[in-house]
């Protein structure tokens, strides 16, 4: 790795104390960030720190309530994409968006065709093209091949073409290796450096620590919407920016640590659930699981690690291209959601405003939709059983406001999140998936979420439960299930010395190439003992 | 071991995937697929109407079949732009029913012909904009906007008029149906053209180039393909589904003078179902339904495979012509079925 | 600003807000026309001979009968987010098959040949119906491409079944379905009224109702929820076929001829605009029943007025179709947001992007 450039003393983009908000939420306050020429610098911060939002400001796709954006020195209002284009910034985010009805060549060149006496002169366009992918080491690509040849990671440097096409000054990569392999991101990096020699600045965003410290000169942090410092990658270890992207709101879980320690081994029934082979092909690999009445057992992975993947194949949210699902023994078909409902199972899914909450439904329609759908529609619950529900799920959830009638749309996320929990446990599940239930709700409504699950699984009930935050995965499980790159790397009994450093660990060095994983083996020689 | 070598084989991160050649230019070409389907039906069709009927391949069934079917041709163009970004225009029909009664009876009423020939052609551009204006500005879905033009077209018209409008003899506007011989064939085989042939013509030249050789075309194409990433590679979106509807309607509109200048009158009922012709034409030719593939000529050997059904059914007299639409229904949801299985296979 | 306002302010801002306002206070405008050119319009008399209802209303409502039976099946079909564009056709093939049959019957005054044309009739709806439910439910192919196929080759279905012809028939226990009395008031308008509350009871006291906006809504969420959209969406379909059939059966009974080209002509028309003022907004999800009742009712009562006053009825359909554009407008995010920041800033909806992912 070259030495980093240092930074020429303009930036070429600078964004002061920008505050945008939402309705109860103000998604960034008096957030600054400045961007050098020739610098890779990255955004870092939690889910919901806030990255996305600045990225969306700098690009013009929202507008800021406050604050001034600078670029190249002037202060710019961006209105949109394509105004952000003219000021040369260009983004390419994860899921990749070209259009892969079309070919690479028309791909790299829309928008900027050579055009010629009758419209536009394809062989020239073509060339550029060429010239375009040749400056990233693609030359060997055939522009008039269509782009859905292609593989995401080629995809992307595609799109990085042509954002340099469009003479963009900066390039924003939005998580651009959250699907990619080693070699992929190795291929990735190679073209990122290439840029940033060239003087191109380079905002990347990424989940992996281990990228961001092999590509990054510098990091701006960010949490809750706040700006936490800007550093030299070399001059902040890992651990301090840890520290910094978490904060320190861990001790109201306190509490939580010593119950959960008191039943490690509780579970020497046959599993509620049992999965063999379990797999669906391009987002998870084969994968065995056994869940127990009683226990929680935590997915930990990054984003798109397969641990989301694995929680909707075992609810029938996606449909299992292999693998058998084993429920108290006996051989069961879960390919879709009512399947799996009909065999009490519940699934809460991590995308809560599409995939959760029906927003024009009530408070009481939406906590009887999930047991009103396993009755069937001729069999309507009673006027009495609903309030019996309402009432009930609003008082042990506490949920605020309690008022049934009111569309959920206007209630805050942790009380949507806690409506949703009400829906699935009005089913009365032996087995309850929460992915990510906690996610970009306030504090006090993830402390009471995070009770329930305990209080849910000394009723018997097994929990799965899903979230990016570690330190809350290992507080609250009995056992963890580690993901990365779509597969079951290990499984960990929690206990006295497990930390979410241990999982950090587990999951940065199964990386490395094997043989080097000894601590922490993979299922395959490690059974689960109990 | 074997496994490791695979491993090793997986191909680099900078290599596209590589398969076999002829699978390979299949699959690449798999949006011809269709297209191909609709010529070899085409040529289908001509053989076996030789064979069971004959007189299919001489001069003026040909000529017949391209004369009877401009208008058709014109409106598949149309509707090619619009499906084409994922779009529908269902009015199409009804504004050739207004604009071609308004037009005939502006034009009995003294009007300048030429003048009212150009009006026939902007009362479409105007039914385009307002639509585009509603799905692109107040986020009407395209079927209901569209729909809703289908039904004040048709409305307007018969407010106009209510029984078929006879144009004026000695009009000049029935001078773009002159035919024109351009092979004086044996007996009445002759090749011959119309002015609104020619118009078919260029309509189709125009739009392969806008398509195949602008900016604006590519942006047809990509927003077809992806809506959003179009926006976010910051190309022209709005400005082009509002055009993408002008042409539409302006084509509409240009029907209209075509079709009117061959019958020589124009009523209320005129065009009903030429939406669905037009759709069908569209989609046999190879345009994918939901955007982002297709050709402007594999629409027009669509509406031909129309227009020579249409001479079969005739000629074999023993096929009530009700049976049309049931006919053209069910060929465009076999296709639309065979772009499903094709969507399906691409997409692995 | 709201908390100054006083209580009868307050009671008719409620009364402004009812979806289906505007449609009642445009019956009583029409009627009111009505009523400046003949004073004696709203005049309902019992007929001495038989104790029959006589009137204008009477025959309003009567019209309202077929509007109302396709209005419903639309509402139900809207609110899971499609339409059905095919109710008309349908009404022409219902029609037409009930009349080829109480044609080949000739058995004028048989109830039985009367009860199987009507049930043939609501087959054929149901049958188009089904076409319908699977191509979108299972071949999931667009609602509107779907509907507009058998929108165009059921008419054509219709002249193939009676070759072209406008049959008629007679048979007197049919004719009376649309024509008969019963306790003093149309037949057809109780039939219409029962049909109308069976539904509403059917979809309102059990669950189907729910599920339907639930669907129209979002169906991601729907579906993990376990509702089955499928079974909901051929259900609905199938619903609005036979609705129009038996829309189909009142239309060619009133005159015992079924006029392929003309029964059930644009009807869909109607059947949206109903379904639209009843407030049931085209991007489905929540429905109003009682909404589109009052829709229904407008358009008859605006046919009927046009009708009334001279007007040449040729102007309608352009009128019909301004209003649902209209109607759409106001249902469009970009004009009621500008309602919105007038009356209440800080209400706005968050846009789909503002969970920070």
């Amino acid at each position: 790795m070259t030495a980093p450039v240092p930074p020429a003393p303009v930036p070429i983009v600078e964004m002061k104390s920008i505050s945008i908000s939402f309705p109860g939420v103000k998604a960034l306050d008096g957030v600054d960030f400045r961007l050098f020429p020739g610098e890779v610098h990255t955004l870092m911060g939690e889910n919901g720190a806030g990255k996305s939002t600045l990225i969306k400001a700098l690009t013009g796709v929202y507008r800021i309530d406050d604050g001034e954006i600078l670029v190249g020195g002037q202060s710019r209002r961006l209105t949109g994409t394509a105004d952000a284009q003219d000021a040369g910034i260009s983004t390419v985010y994860q899921e990749v968006n070209l259009c892969d009805n079309l070919t690479i060549g028309e791909n790299v060149m829309l928008g900027h065709e050579t055009r010629g006496r009758f419209g536009i002169n394809w062989t020239a366009t073509h060339r550029a093209a060429v010239d375009a992918l040749e400056k990233l080491g693609l030359g060997h690509l055939n522009p008039r091949q269509p782009l859905s040849t292609l593989s995401l990671a080629v995809q992307q440097l595609v799109a990085i073409s042509r954002a340099m096409v469009a003479k963009s000054t900066v390039l924003i990569l939005d998580e651009p290796t959250s699907s990619l392999d080693a070699n992929e991101v190795e291929g990735l990096f190679a073209v990122i450096r290439r840029l940033r020699d060239q003087g191109v600045a380079i905002l990347f965003v990424s989940h992996f620590l281990d990228q961001v410290y092999a590509i990054s000169d510098r990091m701006t942090v960010l949490r809750n919407g706040q700006y936490q410092g800007e550093y030299l990658t070399r001059e902040l270890p890992r651990a301090a920016l840890i520290a910094t992207m978490i904060g320190k709101e861990v001790a109201s879980l306190a509490s939580l640590d010593s119950e959960r320690a008191e039943r490690d081994h509780l579970h020497t029934d046959e599993p509620i659930l049992r999965a063999e082979g379990l797999g669906r092909k391009g987002s998870i690999d084969p994968t065995d699981l056994e869940l127990h009445r009683g226990e929680v057992v935590g997915f930990a992975g990054l984003l798109g690690s397969g641990r989301t993947e694995l929680a909707r194949l075992l609810y029938g949210a996606d449909k299992a291209d292999e693998g058998q699902v084993y429920f108290r023994g006996k051989k069961v078909d879960i390919s879709t959601p009512t399947r799996g409902l009909a065999h009490k199972i519940a699934f809460s899914s991590e995308n809560r405003r599409d995939e959760g909450i029906v927003r024009d439904l009530s408070v009481r329609e939406n906590l009887v939709l999930a047991v009103q759908a396993k009755r069937g529609w001729a069999r309507p619950l009673s006027k009495r059983d609903k309030d019996a529900i309402v009432t009930k799920y609003l008082a042990e959830l506490n949920v605020r406001p309690a008022d049934p009638d009111r569309p959920i749309r206007n209630l805050s996320g942790g009380n949507q999140q806690k409506v949703l929990l009400g829906r699935w446990l009005a089913t009365k599940p032996e087995l309850l998936i929460l992915d990510e239930p906690t996610r970009g709700i306030d504090v006090g409504a993830k402390a009471e979420i995070q009770e329930q699950v305990a209080a849910l699984a000394d009723d018997g009930v097994a929990v799965v439960f899903i979230s990016s935050e570690l330190e809350e995965v290992v507080r609250l499980s009995d056992r963890i299930v580690v993901l990365k790159d779509h597969r079951k790397i290990a499984e960990i009994i929690n206990g006295p010395g497990v930390t979410a450093d241990l999982i950090v660990n587990t999951i940065a060095e199964e990386g490395v190439p094997a043989g080097a994983d000894a601590a922490w083996s993979t299922p395959a020689d490690r059974e689960v003992s109990e | 071991m074997s496994t490791v070598t695979s491993f090793d084989n997986r191909p680099t991160s900078v290599e596209p995937k590589r398969e076999g050649g002829p699978a390979r230019w299949l699959k690449a070409h798999l949006g011809l697929l269709p297209t191909f389907a609709a010529l070899l039906i085409f040529l289908a069709m001509i053989v076996y109407g030789e064979i069971a009927y004959g007189r299919i391949l001489q001069a003026s069934t040909v000529s017949n079949l391209l004369i009877n079917n401009a208008h058709l041709v014109i409106l598949a163009v149309g509707l090619t732009f619009v499906i084409l970004t994922g779009g529908i225009d269902l009015s199409v029909g009804a504004v050739i029913a207004f604009s071609s009664v308004a037009g005939v009876l502006l034009t009995n009423a003294g009007w300048n012909p030429w003048f009212v020939i150009v009006l026939m052609v902007l009362i479409g551009s105007l039914f385009g904009l307002i639509s585009g204006v509603l799905i692109q500005f107040f986020d009407v879905q395209p079927f209901i906007a569209t729909l809703a033009m289908m039904f004040l077209a048709r409305g307007l018209a018969s407010m106009l008029s209510t029984t078929p409008e006879r144009l004026a003899d000695e009009s000049p506007m029935r001078g773009l149906a002159t035919q024109f011989k351009l092979v004086d064939g044996p007996r009445v085989n002759d090749l011959v053209i119309t002015p609104g042939v020619i118009i078919a013509v260029v309509v189709v030249l125009v739009a392969v180039f806008l398509l195949h050789r602008t900016r604006f075309g590519r942006t047809v194409y990509a927003i077809g393909g992806s809506e959003q990433s179009s926006t976010l590679m910051g190309l022209p979106v709005v400005s082009t589904k509002l055009w993408v509807y002008v042409i539409s309607g302006t084509l509409a509109g240009v029907a209209a003078v075509v079709y009117t200048a061959r019958l020589g009158s124009a009523q209320n009922i005129t065009g009903i179902g030429w939406e669905l012709d037009a759709i069908a034409a569209t989609v046999i030719g190879g345009t994918l339904l939901m955007g982002g593939a297709g050709f402007v000529l594999g629409s027009v050997v669509g509406a031909l495979v129309l227009g020579l059904m249409n001479v079969l059914i005739t000629r074999d007299g023993g096929i009530r012509p009700e049976t049309t639409t049931i006919i053209t229904g069910g060929i465009l949801l076999v296709f639309v079925l065979l772009q499903r299985a094709v969507a399906s296979r691409r997409r692995e | 600003m709201t908390e100054t306002q006083s209580a009868p302010a307050r009671t008719a801002a409620r009364l402004l807000r009812t979806p289906y306002f505007w449609g009642i206070v445009a019956i009583a405008l029409l009627l009111l026309v009505n009523v400046l050119r003949d004073p004696g319009y709203l005049a309902i008399t019992v007929n001495p001979a038989n104790g029959n209802l006589v009137g204008n209303l009477v025959d309003i409502l009567r019209a309202a009968a077929p509007i109302l039976m396709i209005a419903v099946g639309m509402c139900l079909v809207i609110a899971t987010g499609g339409i059905d564009l095919s109710v008309g056709s349908i009404m022409v093939v219902s029609g037409a098959v009930a009349m080829e049959f109480l044609n080949a019957a000739a058995a004028p005054d048989s109830v039985l040949a009367a009860l199987a044309a009507f049930l043939l009739a609501v087959a054929f709806g149901a049958i188009l119906g089904a076409v319908n439910g699977i191509l979108v439910s299972v071949v999931g192919l667009q609602p509107f491409i779907s509907t507009l196929v058998i929108l165009l080759a059921g008419r054509g279905l219709a002249k193939v079944i009676t070759e072209g012809q406008n049959t008629a028939a007679s048979n007197e226990p049919f004719r009376w379905i649309a024509n008969g009395y019963l306790v003093g008031l149309p037949v057809v308008l109780l039939f219409a009224v029962l049909i109308v509350i069976a539904v509403g009871l059917l979809v309102r006291r059990s669950a189907l109702g729910l599920m339907i906006e639930a669907i129209g809504m979002d169906p991601k969420a729907a579906r993990l929820a376990g509702i089955k959209r499928r079974s909901l969406l051929m259900t609905v379909y199938i619903a609005s076929g036979i609705l129009a059939g038996i829309a189909g059966v009142f239309a060619t009974a009133s005159v015992m001829t079924v006029d392929v080209s003309r029964t059930g002509y644009q009807l869909e028309l109607d059947a949206i605009l109903a379904v639209v003022i009843g407030g049931t907004s085209l991007a489905g999800g929540k429905f109003n029943l009682g909404g589109t009742v009052v829709g229904a009712l407008l358009i008859a009562t605006l046919d009927k007025t046009v009708v009334f006053l001279g007007i040449s009825s040729s102007a309608t359909p352009a009128f019909k179709a301004i209003v649902i554009v209209v109607l759409c407008l106001l249902q469009s995010e970009r004009v009621r947001q500008l309602f919105r920041q007038r009356r209440a800033p800080g209400t706005f909806v968050p846009s789909k992007e503002t969970i920070p992912a």
